[in-house]
């Protein structure tokens, strides 16, 4: 099995896999068609007596589950295979949920060459006994498994099992309905106990998707479970998926997000190097410290003997250095717990942190936050590690903050997620659940010690923050405490510098805490997984603070799991390095940059929060997130979002706003025409409307925040809305031209609600992100709505989202009218 | 002044206040006949105006003699906690007296909204806007043949607590209603709630008499079985557990209909919680989210054991099954629980908010308020004379949240549906409130002959009124509201239900944060109208400009001319 095992090493030489990896919203994703969670149907009592039947769905014809195809059926299987795969090999870049790229391709030709797609074909086509998949992609297929869900035991569906490369595949064809798992985000499997209807195999997801197949035989059961368990976990890191993924098609470069990110440069932002504060290279070549960045900023009075002395007292060589100054000169230091163990003391240590008391000129003390429990710390200093003496440190003030240790959240969120998982949720088990899970004070106390620390640096005062070796609870605090400090780290693009920063160049282990490859099961924790959740709750409490939407946080949390990108691949800056990863592997923020419009928060306002937040952490203001950890119960969510449609009422209003503008010009222009006679031309006319539009223009672009040209910006886009296209014809020809114009932008587009699949016949479930094309107004899925295009009626020529019918439409009559 | 004798210190100087969220003030405490007055002197002028009713609770804790004076403390019934420092022993001790008094008087005709004039003139008569008669109009209209309103209550003798007019199957005459009302608790006999699209109705009633010598009664099975059509069957959905309902199946009926006698009616029990423990429950609830000092293992092992959040789940759960068999089944229903006045109630109403999109709107939830709770005799005075935060002394059994239960329930599904609802969050608060203390005469009375005897329509001034003019409404509207057609139905996993923090927290948690999002999302929703009618207007503009245009040959006239215009 060895060599099988990565079954895309083999075959990279021989076929092009087809990337089932793009597939779908969010590489794991449930698309049911049948609705088995909709409504009613998924009050989660059972109701006595009064059948609960499904409502307002159209799914497969039932009692017809098992049968063989028959050729119309295969036919139907067939047409959504096609265009599944069409997908896949258009968007090979879109990994997941985002999934929407623009390409100019050739559905066809890109699908013919694919094998396993041209094996598929033909069984769906012509000959189900064509067997022949030992040496294809689909490494294993079973056919009548059933999937379960917690809901409809009396109805499961029924379907095929493909087993890829990268995915784990559930094909209903009667209910349209597909499941698609990504076996990097599998997290558990367990074989449940056999039992009339064959062998069930629970699998449950790192992205809180749990799903249980029925096989027929024990035999494939056991023979998946191994393999899934194989996959699922690679022995080597060159095995993971980000170094086989392969993103040709996408319009973003290899290259792309990258370079976004660098950290002098973030440091320069906050005004440093000064003369309080250095930058040093003694961590050049990771000598000092392999698990930190390779500059690091350290006290300008302290010599090079004090910063390898204290290195070699704290853990790890961890030393204290700066991840933050404040504008009002109080810094941010982080490090590791010291070797204090019960009485020894460090002169230099002692010497850097007074070094850091007197960076700051404004205080003269400064607090050091242990973020652990006190009986921990305790604890460690039998083991010759421990904590600051504040006897033997001057002006230091020390504080305990009962931050638990990873292993303690890693049952936290097991449990957590066991509570819901319930058979029968009765809402006192429920919060039982939730309470004994112990999440929500964990959460609770990560953001009470941020607060904390972001409270004293407002006053003027440093801090320094650690854990044991501090890179855990250490990030977690130190990222939202800066979060809570500063507006910039509120923005896309001062998030991904702060994750860049106190998590990617200090040392979160990324790999070990998400369990990518297989070792020591006691390493993985949720840590990350909390920042998110953190980053939730002020999101939550502060509606128009953040630039970024839940829509971003779920993206990020995925993808960290996923190791699709290598961005999270490694431990630590070092790790990353020997990887090679820039050059090997695709960058998240890549594919974020060019997807930005989905992750946008439509009601953030740069300038509402300019200083610190302070949120009110009473318990009862810390709420369950159920749109993570119950993401893929379709049933629980809303069944309208109020950030969807105001997304789409944004972008309308760009619409519009481009095409008043145009509307605007011709009118100008045809008085004009009407009027040659009349002395006044036709800039005097269109004054009014001139200076409205450049208002407009403003107002926009002060509402996008122009921060500069960085990728993760939104200045960019705002900017071309209203940089006016020297290519608008001004003359207006003829009758037909100005119709094609006003019919080129649609007024009223199609509502969201009710709106249950695509033309493509993907169904939508809550999560999938539902896009209007700009010309006719219609509802597609993000894949369906991969052109863009600039429309002859908008006054700007911004290319904007079109579905492909519109999209040939315009080319068409574009290249008709040039020819004319 | 009114009330002269009852206030022995009208005005009381040098009083502290201390609020949530608002700094502690001190000023010039006045008490006036229905209100509490507290103005700060100096720089700020602060004043607030308590209405007596509010007052759940008066507590006084003079201080440890040989101090003088003490602290007064108000718990309210919206939830919070008022306190007032006074220096003066017998000043706290008259006010405190006047306040316990005030605010528990038993008089109806001396509450506030009798004495209330409002400063504009109402457009519509909220007194006139909901009769039974306009309100079914459409219906006994369309089904002539089924239904028709009758005023064989007219004059409360058959049932006390029933409106003057009531609609039932136009195939029983008003003999077999009386009939019928003597077979149900409080005369309270079957009657039209409402009917659906598809034809299928909601009854509501009260239970059949329970005890040993009950014998049938033809003329309830008559009633009953009139709103069935050939061949098909109802259901009597019962909101009491099963084992609460007697069961001496032996002797006569048992407090539910015998299946025997009922064949074409299958009965389903839906327990939802009653009277006494519902209002326990909200006062554990109140008392857990006014503790911000407590850890998150203390709040949340509060929370559940309030079981508020389940009480609320239960009654949307039944309202689903009622709403399934009404809209999947075609099927009809009779709901009651005991008396049918509390629990009863909520399901009916909340059943409608499912299945109807006119009780979405801002006028159907009004209409829905008049019928299924005012008219149909929910005591409002008797159940919210006291609320959460009132002591085990001063609240007795007839005390409920029910009604509160309802909104809260209405809110969840809101949460759910934030595009189908016509009003907002604060339209729900402002009913509640209302509902409790208020200067309108609308949720006076226990019903409409105690309403009719107070001469509610003269002497006061109906909410409908106030909450319908254009300027009040405005706040009360939903910028997102898409009307939405459809039953709508909701979802009541444990994680879908949620604690309604305007309602539970607004004094822990400070709303102003809220409310700015929805006034960003309302700009938002504004401009892209405004815009939208621009768009259009300037078409309208482009598009005679073209035809002028043509008409004098400066431009070609268009080769094919299509709808473009809408």
């Amino acid at each position: 099995m060895n060599c099988a095992t990565y079954p895309w090493m083999k075959l990279a030489h021989s076929v092009t896999i087809p990337c089932v990896s793009q597939m779908l919203s969010s590489n794991v994703a449930t698309v049911g068609g049948g609705g088995e969670h909709d409504s009613i149907g998924k009050s989660t009592d059972s109701t006595d007596g009064v059948d609960k039947s499904k409502t307002n769905q159209g799914s497969g014809p039932d009692g017809q589950l098992n049968r063989s195809l028959s050729f119309d059926g295969r036919r139907k299987v067939w047409a959504r295979v096609e265009a599944h795969w069409a997908r896949v090999t258009l968007d090979r870049s879109v990994p997941s949920g985002a999934a929407n790229s623009a390409d100019k391709h050739d559905p066809q030709g890109a699908i013919g060459e694919q094998p396993f797609y041209q094996r598929i074909r033909s069984w769906l086509t012509n000959n189900p006994q064509t067997q022949t998949y030992q040496q294809s992609p689909v490494m294993t297929k079973i056919e009548n498994v059933r999937m379960l869900d917690r809901y409809n035991n009396r109805k499961p569906s029924t379907g095929t099992l493909y087993l890829t490369a990268t995915h784990l595949i559930f094909v209903d064809p009667d209910a349209k309905k597909e499941t698609w798992v990504l076996l990097m985000h599998v997290a558990t499997v367990q074989k449940l106990p056999l039992s009339t209807v064959g062998a069930p195999l629970q699998i449950r997801c790192k992205t809180f998707l749990s799903v249980t197949f029925v096989l027929p035989r024990e035999r494939e059961c056991h023979d998946l479970y191994t393999s899934l368990m194989q996959m699922s976990q690679p022995f080597h890191i060159e095995d993971l998926y980000c170094f086989h993924y392969t993103s040709s098609l996408e319009e973003i470069p290899r290259t792309a997000g990258w370079t976004f990110f660098d950290l002098e440069t973030e440091f320069q932002r906050m005004g440093v190097p000064n003369s309080n504060w250095t930058m040093t290279n003694l961590n050049k070549d990771y000598q000092l410290c392999d698990t930190y960045p390779q500059c690091l900023f350290v006290p300008s009075s302290v010599s090079t003997i004090v910063l390898v002395g204290s290195a070699s007292f704290r853990s790890k060589g961890r030393l204290p250095v700066l991840t933050y100054l404040h504008k009002n000169q109080a810094a941010l230091c982080r490090c590791s717990q010291p070797l204090s163990g019960f009485s020894a003391r460090c002169v230099e240590d002692e010497q850097l942190l007074n070094g850091i008391v007197q960076a700051n000129p404004n205080a003269k003390f400064m607090y050091v936050v242990d973020t652990r429990p006190r009986i921990n710390a305790m604890a460690n200093r039998a083991a010759g590690k421990g904590y600051e003496n504040e006897n033997f440190y001057e002006n230091i003030k020390f504080q305990f903050c009962g931050i638990e240790n990873i292993h303690v959240m890693r049952s936290s969120l097991s449990k957590l997620l066991e509570a819901c998982e319930l058979k029968t949720p009765s809402m006192a088990a429920f919060i039982n659940g939730v309470q004994s899970s112990g999440w929500l004070r964990h959460i609770h106390a990560i953001l009470d010690t941020s607060l904390l620390v972001a409270r004293s640096l407002q006053e003027g005062v440093n801090v320094l923050v650690h854990c044991s070796d501090g890179w855990d609870r250490t990030a977690q605090v130190c990222s939202l405490a800066q979060v809570l400090l500063d507006p910039y780290y509120r923005t896309l693009q001062g998030f991904q510098s702060l994750i860049e920063k106190d998590w990617l160049s200090f040392g979160h282990k990324f790999t070990d805490r998400c369990g990518y490859l297989q070792s020591d099961a006691k390493e993985t924790s949720p840590v990350f997984t909390q920042l998110v959740d953190c980053m939730w709750q002020l999101q939550r409490a502060y509606p128009s603070a953040f630039q970024f939407s839940e829509r971003l946080l779920l993206h990020l949390h995925d993808h960290v799991y996923s190791s699709q990108y290598g961005t999270f691949v490694g431990n630590c800056e070092k790790d990353r390095l020997d990887l090679k990863l820039s050059d090997r592997t695709y960058s998240l923020w890549g594919n974020i940059a060019s997807h930005l419009d989905e992750f946008l928060n439509p009601l953030y306002k740069s300038d509402a929060y300019p200083g610190l937040l302070e949120p009110n952490l009473v318990p009862s203001n810390i709420l369950f997130w159920r749109g993570l950890y119950c993401r893929f119960e379709s049933g629980v969510h809303p069944r309208e979002s109020i950030a969807d449609v105001l997304l789409a009422t944004r972008d309308h209003s760009t619409s519009l706003e481009m095409h008043i503008a145009h509307l605007q010009k011709r009118i100008t222009a045809m008085k004009t025409l009407l009027d040659v006679s009349s002395p006044v031309t036709d800039n005097r006319l269109a004054v009014d409307d001139e200076d409205d539009e450049q208002q407009l223009g403003l107002r926009l672009k002060k509402s996008m925040q122009v921060v500069d040209d960085h990728p993760l910006s939104t200045s960019k886009s705002a900017d071309s809305v209203f940089s006016d296209g020297p290519n608008i014809e001004n003359s207006i020809t003829s009758s037909y031209q100005l119709r094609r114009e006003i019919d080129s932008v649609c007024i009223d587009w199609r509502s969201l609600r009710n709106i249950k699949e695509c033309v493509c016949s993907t169904p939508f479930d809550h999560s999938s992100k539902k896009s209007h094309c700009w010309r006719c107004g219609e509802v597609f899925c993000t894949r369906c709505l991969d052109k863009q295009t600039p429309l002859p009626g908008h006054a700007t020529h911004r290319p904007v989202p079109v579905c492909r019918a519109c999209y040939r439409e315009v080319r068409l009559s574009s290249s008709s009218i040039t020819s004319t | 002044m009114e009330f002269a004798h009852l206030i022995k210190s009208p005005r009381v100087e040098k009083v502290l206040v201390h609020r949530p969220l608002n700094k502690s003030v001190e000023g010039v405490l006045c008490i006036t006949g229905h209100h509490l007055i507290f103005s700060a002197g100096g720089e700020s002028p602060d004043e607030f105006w308590l209405i007596h009713r509010i007052i759940d609770l008066v507590e006084r804790k003079p201080n440890t003699p040989p101090a003088a004076g003490g602290t007064l403390v108000l718990k309210c019934k919206d939830f919070s906690v008022i306190s007032f420092d006074f220096q003066n022993t017998e000043e706290l001790n008259n006010v405190s007296a006047s306040l316990d008094c005030l605010s528990s008087l038993e008089n109806q005709s001396l509450y506030y909204p009798f004495f209330y004039q409002p400063a504009y003139t109402a457009i519509e008569d909220g007194w006139t806007a909901f009769r039974p008669e306009v309100e079914f109009s459409k219906l006994v209209m369309q089904q002539q043949e089924d239904w028709r309103i009758s005023y064989v209550n007219k004059e409360y003798a058959i049932c006390s607590s029933y409106p003057s007019a009531v609609v039932v199957p136009k195939a029983v005459d008003d003999d077999v209603l009386i009939a019928a009302a003597s077979f149900r608790v409080g005369g309270r006999f079957p009657v039209l709630s409402y009917r659906h699209e598809g034809g299928a109705v909601m009854m509501r009633s009260s239970q059949p008499p329970s005890g040993p010598n009950v014998k049938r009664c033809r003329e309830d099975e008559k009633l009953l079985n009139s709103v069935l059509k050939p061949g098909m069957r109802g259901y009597i959905i019962d909101t009491r557990h099963q084992s609460t309902t007697p069961t001496p199946k032996s002797k006569g009926s048992g407090g539910f209909e015998i299946e025997s006698h009922y064949p074409q009616w299958r009965r389903i029990h839906k327990p939802i919680e009653r009277l006494q423990s519902l209002l326990e429950s909200l006062s554990k609830l109140v008392e857990a989210c006014l503790d911000t000092g407590s850890s998150m293992d203390k709040w949340l092992s509060r929370l559940e054991s309030s079981q508020w959040l389940s009480y609320v789940k239960e009654t949307m759960n039944c309202a689903c099954l009622v709403s399934q068999c009404i809209d999947q089944e075609t099927a009809a229903v009779l709901l009651h629980g005991g008396e049918g006045l509390d629990s009863t109630l909520a399901v009916s109403a909340l059943a409608q908010v499912i299945l109807s999109p006119d009780s979405r709107t801002v006028h159907g939830f009004e209409a829905l308020i008049e019928r299924e709770w005012i008219q149909a005799g929910y005591p409002f005075v008797l159940r919210h004379h006291r609320s959460a935060l009132s002591n085990t002394v001063s609240r007795n059994k007839e005390n409920a949240p029910t009604f509160l239960l309802f909104i809260d329930c209405t809110w969840q599904i809101m949460q759910q549906f934030p595009c189908s609802f016509e009003f907002n969050e604060g339209f729900l608060l402002q009913l509640a409130r209302h509902s409790y203390w208020s200067q309108f005469g609308t949720f006076l009375g226990n019903n409409e002959l105690d309403r009719h005897q107070l001469q509610l329509s003269k002497k006061t001034v109906s909410l409908w009124s106030h909450l319908n003019r254009p300027e009040i409404l405005r706040s009360f509207l939903n910028p997102l509201y898409e009307p939405n057609n459809r039953v709508i139905w909701p979802s009541v996993a444990p994680m879908s239900v949620s604690l309604w923090p305007a309602m539970y927290l607004a004094y822990a948690v400070d709303p102003k944060i809220y409310d700015d999002a929805w006034r960003d999302i309302a700009a938002i929703c504004e401009k892209d109208k405004e815009l939208r009618s621009r768009a259009q207007r300037l078409r309208r503009q482009l598009i005679d400009l073209e035809r002028d245009a043509i008409s004098k040959g400066l431009l070609d006239s268009p080769s094919s001319i299509g709808t473009v215009f809408d």
